[in-house]
């Protein structure tokens, strides 16, 4: 198990960052840059990462299991994480959320058949006064969404 | 020092003390889950909160320092209050079954929580159900129990040296459990089983087998390595059911090493000699300790007078106690033997010796040391808590410099290493001795490493100093050459030169006379060139001598030989009498540890079967021969007649330098070695045969022959193959194994085991050859 | 006071200008001449700490500490690292100004971040960037690199001799991380549990050393403050109250959104430039600071000024000055089930009360919300709260008991009717 040499170097470059003598301080960085590269968090992914920054494997896996967008199973092609807390209630998270749920025909923490999407239940995301919003796979955030939006965005998502 | 009220009493403290220390001074206490006084303050179990006076809030004792004035109530309506709220948080999501828990009856939350009353909970939600983990053979986990208080996980990290144990998850979905379904591995992991609090973490050997309340708790020591670990024996019916540490900051603080707790096992083993037995026309028979004893002694008496007393090798184990070790060589003696020997793995007896090989120091004071030189020793697994107390001092800023043939992982940081082939090893530690300016002949054409260098640098600064050999220093075939190697580097920088003594009872069998006097052959020499007879007491020669194929030829071409043991060993094959003694706690005895001190105790449980202690069936082999001096009643008696007085006698003989030797080794042999350790569970009869210890991993190590890649790789061989190892005349076949730590042309095949005891001693010359 | 703000504006100004984030756009506008100034003049580091002392200038993270007391409690010559650490994990459901402040106005924020550093003699800084917002840690990122390539940042600052640099870390979805201890072992590698004080991070913080952490609002004021003076900040504000500050409206109003405004202007004006409660609906009630501030009906609010002190007499919290609005067609015990569950959600799970607490909390008005309240569940609620709050490690068992103590005093009877007929009052 390694990762690409794109995703060492981007880890390098996070390890750097820190004292010498604090590379643990790079975990959730590393963590991070292997998800994206895999897409979840095996096992021997966190053993890898942990064996990199010369960390304990289980302090590595305490991280990746604290932090809520660090993913310990497959997940789908695309995942979708919808702001559910009450700011974003208040303006409509729920009827959103259930528009998806019902369009995937998944609830929360499924994913569909076909692999493509995953929907998760986030909390917040400190950007309420967008709301309703999402989260496309952790890094790229969507937001005022309506059905219509919803719509737009599934369809842009392969 | 502050001046602090505590529940009305007035109490001084140090200052940088917490309320928590203050209450312990004052004998009030405060109750607490997560705080451990050896660990790190974790303040998470928030049991301790008490009512300090303009503190808006409760704090917790545990985390609070103290300040001059302090006002603290730890029994106020306030602080019960807070307490009795956080008893009913824990209860909430905690099984309410103590009857059928394993920690029942010894068990903090159940003692706290019935201290608090409490009524009907008011907790209507389903209960949290967490699922068990395998910890392995010695841990058993019911972890729906865990109240989370953090002990385990900081144990490892902090002590053990090695966060095994972590606490993933968040919230209440945190989890205490090992990465994947990993077993904890490390030499000192049942200290889990005292710290948790609860029934979370609880003995798997012992696990059902009685209630808490049903124990005798009988003070022990621990018969393994040379600390002399304080044991509470738990005893029901006469058997030992189970061992937790007696604390004694002196020595073992209140920790316990995996072998010194789960080896009791072995009282139970199916191997135990219950009865006398005597070879009779090639076949044993059972028979009576009179025939037993009548036989014992005719026969050696038939040797002595055809071949003279000379012809007879006396052997025995460093775990008997002072009291036989001193009849045995008194009995030896009487019989006009000089042939005694209780240093049964030692190689080299070279040099001359000024006395008994000790620390050089107390226990304690290795916690406080600054820079350490390390020479010929995994002391993790050697002794694992006097590796905890040397992890206690690079923590603090000491400096470990490493000289070893393995770059085995100590778990503490290392300052410099020199890895080398075992007999790279002497030239190794001269680089160092020339470095720091030692005064030692033969050093001219030494060629100094940095890594040398930088030793010598550590070594030279720094206050508290120690140069520590260990089991492989002190086996080497030039043992002695690193011996005064060391003594030169210590006094040239005004180190301590100490011995970690293997043996419990390492000392104690020098310091009674159990050594070779004139004429006499010792332990090596007692094999190399055999004897007629033998008398063997508790040792197991073909695993723990030096040269296992050397004792095994020696004692199988024996006309006789006599073996008192507890348990029926390979004399079983070769020799002609066994005579069952009792095991370490089932007759009273002493033992001196590798700091002089001397620690006596009495039988826990009475011996198995016929079998007696060893020192009455010393002292009858004495009447049966009309020896005078052998009518001793008790160990008491033995041992005052042993060191008359005590502890000084001890001192007196504690010395541990060398003279009048010369380096004939600095130069390294050719070819592939062997590096003949002995893996932790190996090291006596006793571990050998506790099945809890023999499942571990390190249970499990020493199976296999190691090697470094490079090495596999230009012998043509493959890893995880079995692969043929011959060394002298002898071939035998292992799995070969890769381990990268090992430095080239060096083959760790562990001694101690049955399966390699054809090959020869544990270091010198081996190949390996493919299937 | 007409429902406009027209004056100064510390930390959002740069939207009236193209280009609000760039360097040249803060440069042109006299950015990080108070920190060029500050150089050249090596100005004593006791001046610039009375400049923030006098400024009134209070955390803007939530707990409003006054910001130049803080500073003054880190040890001076202390020959070892120190650390200057920039909270940005900004997770309070209701917040979202900080990330603002780096969207569009990052240099500001570096400047004042380095005049930290320069005041507090530290070696280096992170900011702790809130998980979600990815795309802003890029942003971020970028901004260092133009800092760092205009001499901002570096070995060399502003050719000065004196080096300094600031690091992105990027959380990744722990809302306690939010918490200051929790930050800097989130920071270490760790899990994002908090540890009890002392001993305070002043003296005993990153990598265990000195370390001072402040809200990506309260440095991002440093900057205005150094160039403007202490006095003028106090003047934008009122007494204690120095400054404007970035108010984020949520909820049902007609502009969401964060509105810079000075401290102690009234909560009406606010609900005014919001463009008031969404589609002419009525005003029911109003979390004024974040989720962790305890509620205030209707009635309450609207005679409040946005001043620490007014929603404090309140009975409320000001903290990070997030407010939200709720209608009279929401139902409080389904707001406060959502609110139950991000608390017991979030625990770092560490501290009995808390770990315990916020599950047993949860639970009981998930139950009620769902139509299986009991009489006792009111009372039992406000018991386990009183027993979780002040008890744990960080404030964090506060901020899960503030909401459920506040909505059951506040509308007691919208919970007993759920109790009494299984189903909700509003509406029904
Ligand atoms: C649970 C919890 C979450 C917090 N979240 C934040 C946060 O997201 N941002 C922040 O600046 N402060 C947060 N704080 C407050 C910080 O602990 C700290 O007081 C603050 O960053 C100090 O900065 P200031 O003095 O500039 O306000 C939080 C506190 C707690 C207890
Ligand atoms: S109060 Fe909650 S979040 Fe804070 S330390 Fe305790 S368990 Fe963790
Ligand atoms: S013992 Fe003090 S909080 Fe646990």
């Amino acid at each position: 198990m390694s990762l690409s040499a794109q995703s060492l170097a981007q880890i390098d470059k996070e390890v750097a960052k820190y004292p010498a003598d604090q590379k643990q301080s790079a975990v959730m960085a590393a963590l991070r840059i292997a998800q994206v590269e895999k897409g979840w968090l095996a096992p021997e992914t966190i053993e890898f990462v942990a064996g990199y920054l010369g960390m304990p494997t289980i302090a590595a896996y305490e991280v990746a299991t604290f932090y809520n967008m660090y993913e310990l199973t497959p997940c789908g092609r695309h995942k979708i994480t919808v702001c559910t807390n009450l700011p974003c209630q208040l303006q409509g998270a729920d009827t959103v959320a259930e528009y998806l749920k019902k369009k995937l025909g998944i609830a929360f923490g499924e994913t569909t058949p076909d692999g493509r999407f995953t929907l998760k239940e986030g909390e917040c995301m400190g950007t309420c006064g967008s709301g309703p919003l999402c989260l496309h796979n952790n890094h790229t955030m969507h937001t005022h969404l309506s059905t219509e939006t919803v719509d737009k965005l599934l369809d842009e998502l392969k | 020092m502050p001046l602090i009220t505590i529940d009305d009493q007035q109490i001084e403290v140090a200052a940088g003390s917490s309320v928590m220390d203050a209450a312990r001074v004052a004998g009030i206490y405060i109750p607490h889950f997560c705080y451990h006084k050896k660990l790190s303050i974790a303040a998470s179990c928030r049991m301790c909160l008490v009512e300090v006076e303009k503190a808006p809030k409760p704090l917790p004792a545990c985390a609070t320092p103290v300040t001059d004035g302090m006002i603290v109530r730890s029994h106020s309506t306030k602080a019960v209050e807070a307490q009795k709220g956080v008893m009913e948080f824990l209860l909430i999501n905690h099984p309410l079954d103590c009857p059928i828990c394993d920690q029942g009856g010894e068990c903090q939350l159940q003692d706290i929580a019935v201290g608090y009353g409490g009524g009907a909970s008011r907790y209507a939600e389903a209960k949290r159900v967490v699922r068990d983990k395998d910890l392995g053979p010695l841990i058993a986990t019911d972890m729906t129990r865990c109240i989370h208080c953090s002990r385990c996980v900081r144990f490892g990290q902090e002590i053990a040296g090695i966060m095994e144990l972590g606490m993933p998850g968040r919230g209440e979905h945190t989890e205490v459990m090992p990465f994947l379904e990993h077993h904890v591995s490390s030499e000192l992991s049942g200290n889990v089983i005292d710290l948790c609090p609860v029934g979370a973490l609880t003995s798997r050997p012992f696990r059902f087998s009685a209630r808490s309340w049903e124990l005798a708790r009988r003070k022990g020591v621990s018969p393994h390595d040379g600390l002399g670990s304080n044991l509470a024996l738990q005893v029901k019916d006469n058997r030992v059911l189970r061992v937790t540490p007696v604390e004694n900051e002196a020595i073992n603080e209140c920790w316990l090493a995996d072998r010194d707790r789960f080896s009791y096992q072995a009282l139970d083993s199916d191997e135990r000699l219950t009865r006398p037995m005597v070879k009779d026309g090639g076949r044993w028979v059972e028979v009576d300790w009179l025939k037993a004893m009548a036989f014992a002694a005719g026969a050696l008496k038939v040797i002595r007078d055809t071949h003279g007393a000379e012809a007879i090798g006396f052997i025995a184990s460093p775990r008997q106690t002072v009291e036989e070790l001193y009849l045995f060589q008194k009995l030896a003696r009487a019989l006009g033997c000089e042939s005694i020997d209780s240093r049964i793995g030692q190689a080299d007896f070279s040099g001359r010796r000024a006395g008994v090989e000790w620390l050089g120091m107390a226990l304690a004071d290795l916690n406080d040391l600054d820079r350490v030189l390390l020479v010929g020793s995994t002391v993790r697994k050697e002794q694992p808590l006097i590796a905890q107390r040397l992890r206690q001092a690079v923590k603090k800023g000491a400096q470990m410099n490493v000289v070893h043939c393995a770059d085995d992982d100590l778990l503490c940081r290392v300052a410099n290493k020199l890895i080398a082939r075992p007999s790279e090893l002497v030239g190794a530690l001269a680089q160092v001795a020339k470095a720091v300016g030692a005064k030692i002949d033969g050093l001219d054409t030494v060629v100094v490493s940095e890594a040398a260098q930088a030793m010598a640098a550590s070594l030279k600064s720094g206050e508290k100093k120690a140069v520590l050999l260990g089991a492989v220093a002190q086996q080497l075939p030039a043992a002695s050459e690193l011996h005064a190697l060391a003594d030169a580097i210590a006094k040239a920088t005004g180190a301590t030169l100490g011995f970690l003594v293997a043996a419990a009872n390492g000392v104690g069998g020098g310091v009674v006379g159990c050594r070779p006097g004139q004429g006499g052959a010792n332990a090596a020499a007692m094999f190399a060139a055999p004897k007629k007879a033998y008398v063997v007491l508790g040792a197991e020669p073909e695993l723990d001598a030096a040269d296992s194929a050397a004792a095994h030829r020696a004692l199988a071409g024996a006309g006789l030989v006599i073996a008192l043991s507890p348990f029926k060993t390979a004399s079983a094959d070769y020799g002609q009498v066994m005579l069952p003694v009792a095991a370490y706690a089932e007759s009273a005895g002493s033992y001196v540890n590798m700091e002089g001190r001397l620690q006596s105790w009495r039988a826990a449980v009475p011996p198995r079967g016929d079998a007696r202690p060893a020192w009455k069936v010393l002292r009858v082999l004495g009447n049966q021969f009309g020896l005078t001096g052998f009518d001793q009643d008790s160990a008491e008696q033995v041992l005052a007649e042993a060191l008359p007085d005590g502890e000084a006698t001890v001192r007196a003989k504690l010395n541990n330098e060398i003279a009048d030797l010369t380096l004939a080794h600095l130069s390294a042999a050719a070819g592939i070695e062997r590096l003949g350790d002995t893996p932790i569970y190996q090291t006596d009869a006793y571990s050998r045969r506790a099945p809890a210890l023999q499942a571990t991993a390190d249970g499990q190590t020493g199976h296999a022959a190691l090697a470094c890649g490079a090495l596999i790789a230009r012998l043509g061989l493959s890893e995880g193959k079995p692969v043929k190892v011959r060394q002298n005349d002898a071939e035998a076949v292992f799995n070969l194994l890769r381990d990268d730590r090992l430095p080239d042309n060096v083959v760790r095949l562990a001694s101690g085991l049955a399966a390699a005891v054809h090959l020869g001693p544990r270091f010198g010359p081996i190949s390996l050859e493919k299937m | 006071m007409s429902a406009t703000y027209t004056g100064p504006k510390v930390c959002l100004w740069t939207l009236d200008h193209a280009n609000p984030a760039s360097l040249e756009t803060y440069v042109a506008n006299g950015g990080y001449s108070a920190l060029k100034k500050i150089l050249a003049e090596r100005t004593p580091a006791a001046e610039i700490i009375e400049q923030v002392k006098i400024s009134a200038l209070r955390g803007r993270g939530g707990a409003g500490f006054p910001t130049g007391l803080k500073w003054s409690f880190m040890p001076r010559g202390y020959d070892g690292d120190k650390y200057i650490i920039c909270n940005s994990d900004e997770g309070e459901p209701g917040t979202f100004k900080d990330r603002d402040i780096i969207e569009f106005n990052p240099h500001q924020l570096i400047e004042g971040m380095v005049i930290a550093g320069y005041t507090l003699g530290a070696k280096a800084g992170y900011n702790y960037i809130h998980g979600e917002i990815f795309e802003l840690y890029q942003a971020w990122e970028k901004a260092l690199d133009d800092a760092r390539a205009a001499g901002y940042l570096g070995q060399n600052i502003c050719a000065s001799g004196w080096a300094f640099d600031v690091h992105a870390h990027q959380g990744y979805g722990a809302y306690v991380c939010g918490e200051e201890t929790a930050l800097l072992e989130s920071i270490e590698g760790k899990k994002g549990q908090p540890h009890f004080k002392p001993p305070f991070p002043a003296s005993f913080g990153l990598y265990g050393k000195p370390t001072t952490i402040n809200n990506t609002e309260t440095l991002a004021s440093i900057p205005w403050i150094m160039r403007h003076g202490g006095q003028a900040f106090l003047d934008l504000g009122k007494p204690n109250n120095g400054g404007t500050k970035i108010f984020s409206i949520s909820g049902h109003v007609n502009r969401p959104g964060n509105y810079e405004i000075p401290m102690g202007t009234p909560f009406a004006d606010l609900l005014e430039m919001a463009g008031g409660v969404r589609n002419g609906h009525q005003l029911k009630a109003v979390i004024p600071g974040g989720s962790s501030a305890p509620v205030l009906p209707a009635e309450i609010i609207m005679d409040c000024t946005l001043d620490f002190d007014s929603i404090a007499k309140a009975g409320s919290m000001f903290g990070s000055g997030a407010v939200i609005v709720m209608d009279e067609t929401t139902c409080m015990v389904r707001a406060l089930e959502r609110l139950s569950y991000f608390y017991y959600e979030e625990s770092c799970g560490q501290c009995t009360p808390c770990r315990e607490g916020t599950g047993w909390m949860y639970r009981v008005v998930h139950r009620i919300e769902h139509g299986q309240g009991r009489p006792e569940d009111l009372d039992l609620l406000l018991s386990v709260g009183s027993n979780i709050a002040g008890r744990t490690i960080c404030a964090l068992g506060e901020a899960a008991v503030g909401p459920v103590q506040s909505f059951i005093k506040h509308f007691r009877q919208e919970f007993e009717y759920h109790i009494a007929n299984k189903r909700c009052l509003v509406g029904a």
